[in-house]
């Protein structure tokens, strides 16, 4: 394995847009909403930025095709620019092409920016789409909701868990994320609700019912990178550091190879294994200190806890029963609300994740901020479906 | 080495609306129907039509018989769902039979097939003849209640018979008791009075006449006559015209299935060979704008000849339903609203389609040489991790396999035009695997390692060009187990 990015690359700044329901704003109002809070944070000019990437997974609905979207709002000065979709794990990699480009020295200052205008369509939920020429032919007329349901029934089979115990730890999951978003007011959903609530609610895909389903927003999230070096030169301090960037994608094993049981995610249990390896992390239950993952929906986060190595294999519905993923807990997972309940603009999901740890990190996440400072933080960003994914873990944490 | 009938077979929808729900719901405008509200019809899915339910009984004749040899394929029916684009072809290409193959779609009467059994009989080249209908009635009327969906497969040829055909008689004239035409989508029907007096009666006893003289048979050697009449007392004053006994009119399995147009004789006559011994004679009796007979001397016992489920199989394959609601809107008769959901573009590249079409059409993936990996769709590179050889796969048919439900979901987001859209990933015996439909099943049946097997389906509608497009969908087995 290559050396890797450890400690190559900082955070110079990061913003992030109220996510939501936003009516109001079109997609180059949410670009510079984020922007402008993340160039303030890093107290530069535009004008230094060397390089950008522009993140958005359903341009059709809002800025089209290519980077000129992210170029125009900004007026960036005729600076390379680059669009990145992956699934909804486009927003990390924007964040991978700013790190590498600053990394590689071909760059001293990038911009990665992920944004998504989804409220748009009509309706509630992801819109509905094509999927590839053969894909309409040959695939179900799948959502979103109906193959991560999947996970549940593959997981239980296998775990010999009961759906009433699967259903419990995912209404656990919903709850913990919609406490923790009341304290957040960049989120989406800030209201609280209760466990019969969830366990109630009108049923979307068996087994998962309305609330374990992420919202659906429109919103922005940017990061502003460079090297520790020059961050220190420019007086910072308190430096946040990638420590890891790791990104897996299906290559059809999941979709056409029995080896797989569709109880777990391939691609995240490969890119974990490489991120610790980067970051020289040994025992990442220990080592990591607040996580946000890829919560699209509860049982998404269930079994990635386990993906992750955080919790041992069939033992994750008991650790989030225990809290030890509560935002008092050993490991909080998705303090600040998560795609749950910040919400879900595709192209910026990934970045606010880290924008999530970078906060808690400087100790700047206001009332959610985690009692102990962490020093290690991690996402998990996930996009496609269990059985042909990509999946990108970041690992950031206290620049020593 | 003879020359006969070698197999038969049916396909019956599952769904048996019944037909008191019919008559419930329109019994505020036509009480009069109410006469006709005893027993259930056979009513095709939303992802049923004539292609799928002819593939379906064409590959239940197919049973454990050589493709290779099949040099014709005649598809009857008068509910095509092309009007130009050979159906029997998409047939043909369903069941992956030879492309050097002649290939006819036959319409335009309710005796289309058997015309084509009897033309297929003196060509005297191996064949199959399928024939399948899914009529469209409007509603509250007596056909609504007297029709149902349904499919026949048999396959003539040299070999060993399981019935030879005796003699054969035909008459064609331009008696209109009801008519269809491209302006129409419904039937407009004569009174049946005359139908059955000036019609029936006139024309086929004299029909029946000339094929028994031609074998020197008489009407009482006949065990089984088969002639399908939605007409009432039609069949039984015809048989004693010809001197059949009584109790050798078979059933016309309107009771139970509902008259199934041109398929119908097809479907009555193999009901017949599965319930006749050695020796038995059948008559079967095509009507519309004339007449055929066909007299048929059994040679073998149907049950003698490898498992099928046959017509009697898939009349015990059903599920009883109790929504008119559902079969109106399923057959597009009321407009409901589908959501915005439903507005994706199903536009279906042909070119892309003829390029996959063994993927697509046939559902035939890969096998690799190097490991034996058996995979779906075929690929340039093995998907197992630990081969990942080039350029090694072979053709690997799936449609036959049967496979296990790995995970599942009943999804009540994503548009279906029969909520919830169940799918979920099939793991084939064997090997292989696929994310995909599943069709006539209830969400509460589903579970991890349930037996699914393949068949033959509508994928998507493409309402904004009239295009529909075709795929396997996965079923649960234990409810169309093969006889032993």
């Amino acid at each position: 394995m290559p050396a890797g990015i450890r400690d190559k690359v900082a955070i110079l700044g990061m913003g992030c847009s109220k996510f939501g329901e936003r009516w109001d704003s079109e997609a180059s109002d949410l670009i510079v909403e984020a922007f402008s809070e993340g160039i303030s944070d890093a107290g530069i000019d535009v004008k230094q930025i060397d390089a950008a990437w522009l993140a958005t997974a359903i341009e059709e609905q809002h800025v089209g095709k290519s980077a000129v979207p992210l170029a125009t709002a900004l007026r960036l000065p005729f600076i390379p620019v680059t669009r990145v979709e992956n699934f909804c794990a486009s927003g990390t990699e924007a964040f991978r092409g700013a790190v590498y480009a600053v990394a590689s020295g071909a760059a001293d200052i990038a911009l990665a920016l992920g944004v998504e205008k989804l409220k748009d369509t009509g309706y509630g939920g992801l819109p509905q789409r094509g999927r590839g020429t053969l894909n309409n032919m040959v695939w179900p007329n799948l959502s979103a909701p109906g193959l991560f349901a999947q996970l549940a029934a593959a997981y239980a089979a296998k775990h010999g868990a009961s759906r009433q115990d699967i259903k419990r730890a995912m209404a656990h999951i919903s709850v913990k994320s919609h406490d923790n978003a009341a304290h957040n007011p960049k989120a989406h959903l800030r209201n609280r609700i209760t466990l019969d609530a969830v366990l109630n609610a009108p049923m979307v895909a068996e087994p998962l019912g309305l609330f374990d389903c992420c919202g659906v927003s429109d919103g922005a999230a940017c990061a502003i990178v460079t090297t520790p070096e020059i961050a220190r030169a420019m007086g910072r301090a308190d430096i946040v550091s990638v420590k890891a960037l790791q990104l897996s994608v299906s290559n059809g094993l999941e979709a056409q190879h029995n080896s797989w049981d569709g109880s777990y995610f391939h691609t995240t249990r490969v890119a974990a294994k490489r991120a610790y390896q980067e970051a020289a992390i040994k025992n990442a239950r220990e080592e990591i200190d607040i996580v946000e993952v890829h919560d699209c929906f509860s049982v998404t986060e269930l079994v990635t806890l386990e993906d992750l190595q955080l919790s041992d294999e069939g033992r994750a519905i008991n650790d989030v029963l225990d809290g030890f993923y509560d935002s008092g807990g050993t490991i909080p997972c998705q303090i600040d609300g998560g795609l749950k309940c910040f919400g879900h603009p595709i192209g910026a999901s990934g970045l606010r994740m880290i924008y999530e740890i970078y906060l808690q990190i400087l100790g700047r996440a206001g009332e959610r901020q985690r009692k102990t400072l962490p020093r290690m933080g991690m996402t998990h960003n996930l996009g496609g479906f269990p059985h042909q994914n990509v999946c990108s873990v970041a690992i950031v944490g206290r620049y020593d | 080495m003879a020359f006969g009938i070698l197999a038969a077979a049916a396909y019956i929808p599952r769904l048996r609306l019944q037909r008191r729900a019919i008559v419930e719901a329109n019994r505020w405008f036509a009480p009069g129907l109410s006469s006709l509200g005893k027993g259930e019809r056979a009513i095709c899915n939303w992802d049923e039509d004539v292609v799928t339910m002819a593939v379906e009984a064409a590959r239940d004749a197919m049973t454990a018989r050589s493709r290779e040899s099949l040099e014709s394929i005649y598809l009857a029916s008068t509910t095509f769902p092309f009007l130009d684009r050979l159906n029997a072809g998409i047939v043909a290409a369903a069941l992956d039979l030879p492309e050097e193959l002649n290939a006819l779609d036959i319409a335009s009467s309710q005796r289309v097939a058997t015309s084509a059994l009897r033309m297929a009989l003196h060509a005297g080249q191996e064949s199959l003849i399928v024939a399948a209908e899914h009529r469209r009635t409007k509603a509250a009327s007596p056909i609504e209640l007297t029709s149902g969906d349904g499919a026949a497969a048999i396959v003539v040829g040299e070999g060993a018979p399981i019935a030879r055909l005796l003699a054969s008689s035909r008459q064609t004239v331009d008696f209109v008791d009801h008519f269809r035409t491209q302006e129409s989508v419904y039937d407009y029907q004569w009174e049946e009075r005359w139908i059955r007096d000036a019609g029936y009666m006139k024309i086929v006893p004299a029909t029946i006449a000339r094929c028994l003289d031609a074998a020197g048979v008489s009407g009482s050697d006949i065990a089984y006559f088969c002639m399908p009449a939605p007409v009432p007392r039609v069949v039984p004053a015809v048989a004693k015209a010809a001197g059949i006994a009584d109790a050798a009119v078979a059933d016309n399995l309107l009771a139970v299935c509902g008259d199934t147009g041109a398929a119908h004789p097809l479907l009555l006559l193999v009901a017949a060979l599965e319930a006749a011994k050695p020796g038995d004679r059948i008559l079967l009796v095509g009507f519309g704008q004339g007449a055929d007979a066909l007299l048929f001397e059994c040679t073998a016992a149907m049950q003698d000849i490898p498992g099928r489920l046959g017509s009697a199989g898939y009349l015990a394959r059903r599920r009883e339903e109790t929504n008119y609601g559902k079969f109106l809107a399923f057959n597009d008769l009321i407009e409901i609203e589908r959501g915005m959901r439903s507005e994706t573009d199903k536009l279906t590249p042909l070119s892309a389609l003829w390029r996959n079409r063994d993927t697509v059409t046939a559902m035939i993936g890969g096998r690799c040489k190097v490991c034996g990996t058996v995979q779906f769709p075929i690929s340039h590179v093995c998907t197992n991790p630990n081969c990942n050889a080039s350029d090694s796969q072979e053709p690997h048919a799936f449609a036959e396999k049967t496979g296990r439900v790995n995970s599942f979901t009943a999804d009540r987001l994503t548009y279906s035009p029969d909520p919830p859209a169940c799918y979920g990933m099939i793991q084939f015996e064997g090997g292989g695997r696929w994310m995909m439909d599943f069709t006539d099943v209830e969400p509460d049946v589903l579970s991890v390692g349930l037996q699914m097997r393949m068949m033959f389906r509508i994928k998507d509608i493409d309402t904004q060009r009239g295009f529909r497009r075709y795929f396997w969908k996965a079923v649960p087995a234990e409810s169309s187990t093969r006889r032993p």
